[in-house]
């Protein structure tokens, strides 16, 4: 296997982290670079865990254009199985053959043989992603979801990097992909599948972080703004609401602003736009409660 | 280094971590990987491989602290002349309106060696949280930094510079707090100082012990139960194939074996929407528990889309209109006010509660409905009606009961949890979250 100067250029630092992943867009923090750090350094998997909307995906997508990488992912969810993150024979190829051959005079013996090769085989992401050669980031997103029966599995793929096909034998990685699992938190993992993992609780990003990436990605918005935006919405996830704004929320909601032409936030551009930032009829009226209550108080 | 990094691992272990052997060994590859005089980058590196759940993070930061403090020795600095409280004060509010947040732990420090210390007789030094907030009134210091915030003509910019101060006085607070352990370990060694501090962790508490920090904690940690709760009984509502041959599914496959039918497929169960109904006892026997299953409760309804929620006494009334929209503070406020809950002297009386259910409220439980009581079982010597029970299960799909009682105390004193256990699909002990997600995660593998 060959391998390029840019495509292995590995993590050197927590801060090479950093600036790396800001070069491609993504604003981290030190939790964020030092673990990624060490998943590339020690070749262990990072779990990801927090609220929806942080950004756990997009860190995962982001290592992969930071490190020149192949993203190979696999989306979880109930019901999930070998057949669908694995691999699967090709059943519909391997009754052409044995129709093709049926007619010639080849022993049954060969045609077995070849029925269960490579050729036969396809490929699902995550044995792609042992069996591939260059540099693979794999994200195993909303890992929860998954039941504990592909748990196991998932067990044998994360700790030795490896593969049993019964038909061929042990698959093993050419080249140990770099493994980003992300978890929504809706049920426990086991532990012997955190025990595999570099644990990585990513929660909302404090003021100066959300602020810095209200900037960089909504770049037409005036700081001024953008500080009382992050105020905002900081406040409102002090709230118990049934679905705090998320990142992605906050930078719809600087959009929403600079289209509709605001300078700045009053009671009334609250009132007009809050819908952008809050999903439920509830959390709605909470949040407005909330902020109008400031000039009750005294 | 390396002897330090394993103190902490059995700190960690002893305040209830699970901590493994391998955890403990990937820590010391990840403190061999960084940059050991970037205390952050050691912080992160440690926290990423020594803790595996959000709510350890709090225990964790507090034992790194300890084994790993900010500045080493000069544990017997002497004194610095303290400035004059009105002085410092002044300074504290500039820096704060300013928005100067990364000092605010220098701040807390300077606070600390000021004003919490205490000269023992021996001339040794001690420090004390106490002694800080005497000097530094936190109430009086919010109120002095609202008057300075902005005009007062813009309630919203006043709730946002609010919540932002309020934020910051706590931040402060427990930057005190790290400082005066950090102080304290460095007097008395940092395993003395971890066992001092030792507490289990929020999924461990007792829900009779709580304070008022951990009982915030656990309501973050209800919703994501309730949330499993629901996934658990949809999941084991899917799982279960009829066992009917789908004939017209196993044709199609049957296509892609040339004909063969190798891959039968079985009529799914005809799905429908867990519905739940929960009882609950708010005696005050079980207040604290109750403050906690009413919490369930509410989470609960917003997980499921049929939930009833019944809460008694001796009496039994519906609730699930008061948890039908938002607050929960507030519907517990309007339990005691709005529901009929006691009907002779408010002490709880399963039996009449039972009985009052079924025949008020049979309607409620059909054959799809899941059952849960919450409560002791503690009966004040009043007849069990057990049979309301019996009747209840026949007609449920399902019927747990989750008793706060350890289970060693069942059927002790006026304890009759034996006779109703004797009618429940199972009665399990419920102290603390940890056995709550342990009855939530059982819910999915299949039993009897």
């Amino acid at each position: 296997m060959t391998t390029t100067a840019e495509d292995v250029a590995a993590f050197a630092t927590p801060a090479d982290v950093a600036a790396r992943l800001e070069a491609v867009g993504y604003l981290s923090d030190p939790s964020i670079a030092t673990v990624a750090f060490l998943a590339d350094r020690l070749g262990k998997p990072i779990l990801v865990e927090g609220p929806a909307g942080v950004g756990k995906t997009e860190l995962a997508k982001a290592i992969a254009s930071a490190k020149g990488a192949r993203l190979l992912r696999l989306q979880c969810y109930e019901g999930l199985d070998e057949a669908k993150a694995l691999y699967e024979w090709n059943y519909a190829k391997q009754l052409l053959r044995i129709h093709a051959d049926a007619s010639s005079p080849r022993r049954w013996e060969a045609t077995h043989d070849d029925i269960f090769s490579a050729e036969y085989l396809l490929s699902r992401p995550l044995l792609d992603a042992i069996t591939t050669e260059a540099a693979t980031v794999l994200l195993i997103d909303e890992v929860d979801k998954v039941d504990f029966e592909f748990e196991a599995l998932l067990l044998e793929v994360l700790s030795d990097f490896q593969v049993t096909v019964p038909e061929m034998g042990t698959v093993t990685a050419v080249r140990r992909p770099y493994v980003v699992l992300t978890s929504n938190d809706t049920r426990e993992l086991s532990e012997a599948l955190k025990r595999r993992c570099l644990y990585l609780h990513m929660d909302y990003p404090d003021l100066e972080r959300e602020r810095a990436i209200v900037l960089a990605r909504v770049p037409e918005v005036a700081d001024a703004l953008a500080d009382q935006l992050v105020g905002i919405v900081r406040s409102l996830r002090r709230l118990e609401l049934k679905k705090a704004p998320s990142i992605s929320e906050t930078l719809d909601w600087a959009r929403t602003l600079l289209e509709l032409g605001y300078d700045g936030i009053d009671e009334g551009v609250v009132r007009a736009t809050i819908t952008v930032l809050l999903k439920h009829q509830s959390d709605v009226e909470r949040a407005l409660a909330h902020l109008g209550a400031g000039g009750t108080h005294r | 280094m390396q002897a330090r990094v394993g103190e902490l691992a059995r700190a960690l272990r002893g305040s209830g971590l699970p901590v493994a052997i391998s955890n403990h060994l990937d820590a010391l590859r990840a403190t061999a990987a960084v940059d050991l005089l970037d205390r952050r980058a050691l912080r992160e590196a440690l926290a990423a491989t020594l803790t595996s759940s959000a709510a350890h993070r709090p225990a964790f930061d507090t034992l790194f602290d300890l084994y790993f403090p900010a500045r080493s020795g000069g544990g017997d600095d002497p004194a610095p002349a303290p400035r004059d409280v009105a002085e410092f004060l002044a300074e504290l509010v500039a820096r704060i309106l300013a928005g100067d947040e990364t000092r605010v732990g220098a701040i807390a420090r300077e606070a600390v060696s000021s004003y919490g210390r205490v000269e023992s007789r021996d001339g040794t030094a001690a420090y004390f949280v106490y002694r800080v907030f005497r000097d530094i009134n936190l109430a009086g210091l919010l109120r002095r930094l609202l008057d300075a915030a902005p005009p007062a003509d813009d309630p919203l910019a006043q709730r946002i510079a609010r919540d932002r101060i309020e934020l910051l006085l706590r931040r402060f607070r427990e930057e005190v707090e790290a400082e005066v352990r950090r102080r304290q370990a460095e007097a008395v060694g940092p395993e003395r100082a971890a066992r001092m501090l030792a507490r289990p962790p929020p999924s461990e508490v007792d829900f009779f012990t709580v304070t008022a920090e951990e009982q915030a904690q656990m309501r973050r940690a209800v919703g994501p139960l309730a949330r499993r709760l629901a996934s658990r009984l949809a999941l084991r509502r899917r799982r279960a194939a009829d066992g009917r041959l789908d004939a017209r599914s196993t044709m199609r496959r049957a296509v892609s074996t040339g004909g063969v039918p190798l891959d039968p497929v079985f009529r799914a169960k005809r799905t429908h929407r867990p519905e739940l109904v929960v009882l609950c006892d708010v005696s005050g026997s079980v207040a604290a528990f109750a403050r906690f299953t009413l919490l369930f409760c509410h989470a609960l309804q917003g997980q499921f889309s049929r939930v009833r929620s019944f809460a008694f006494i001796d009496d039994i009334d519906e609730v699930t209109r008061l948890f039908a929209d938002g607050d929960v503070g507030e519907a517990m406020a309007r339990l005691s006010a709005e529901a009929t809950l006691v009907r002779l002297d408010g002490h709880s009386d399963y039996g009449h509660a039972l009985q009052a259910f079924v025949r008020r409220y049979g309607d409620a439980v059909t054959p799809r409905s899941t059952v849960l009581v919450l409560g002791d079982a503690r009966n004040n010597y009043r007849a069990a009606n057990a049979d309301a029970l019996r009747a209840l299960r026949e007609r449920a799909r399902h019927l747990y009961w989750l008793n706060p009682e350890p289970s060693a105390h069942w059927g002790t004193g006026d304890s009759i949890a034996p006779d109703y256990a004797r009618h429940c699909d199972a009665m399990l002990e419920c102290r603390n979250l940890a056995q709550l997600s342990a009855f939530i995660e059982g819910l999915a593998r299949p039993h009897r």
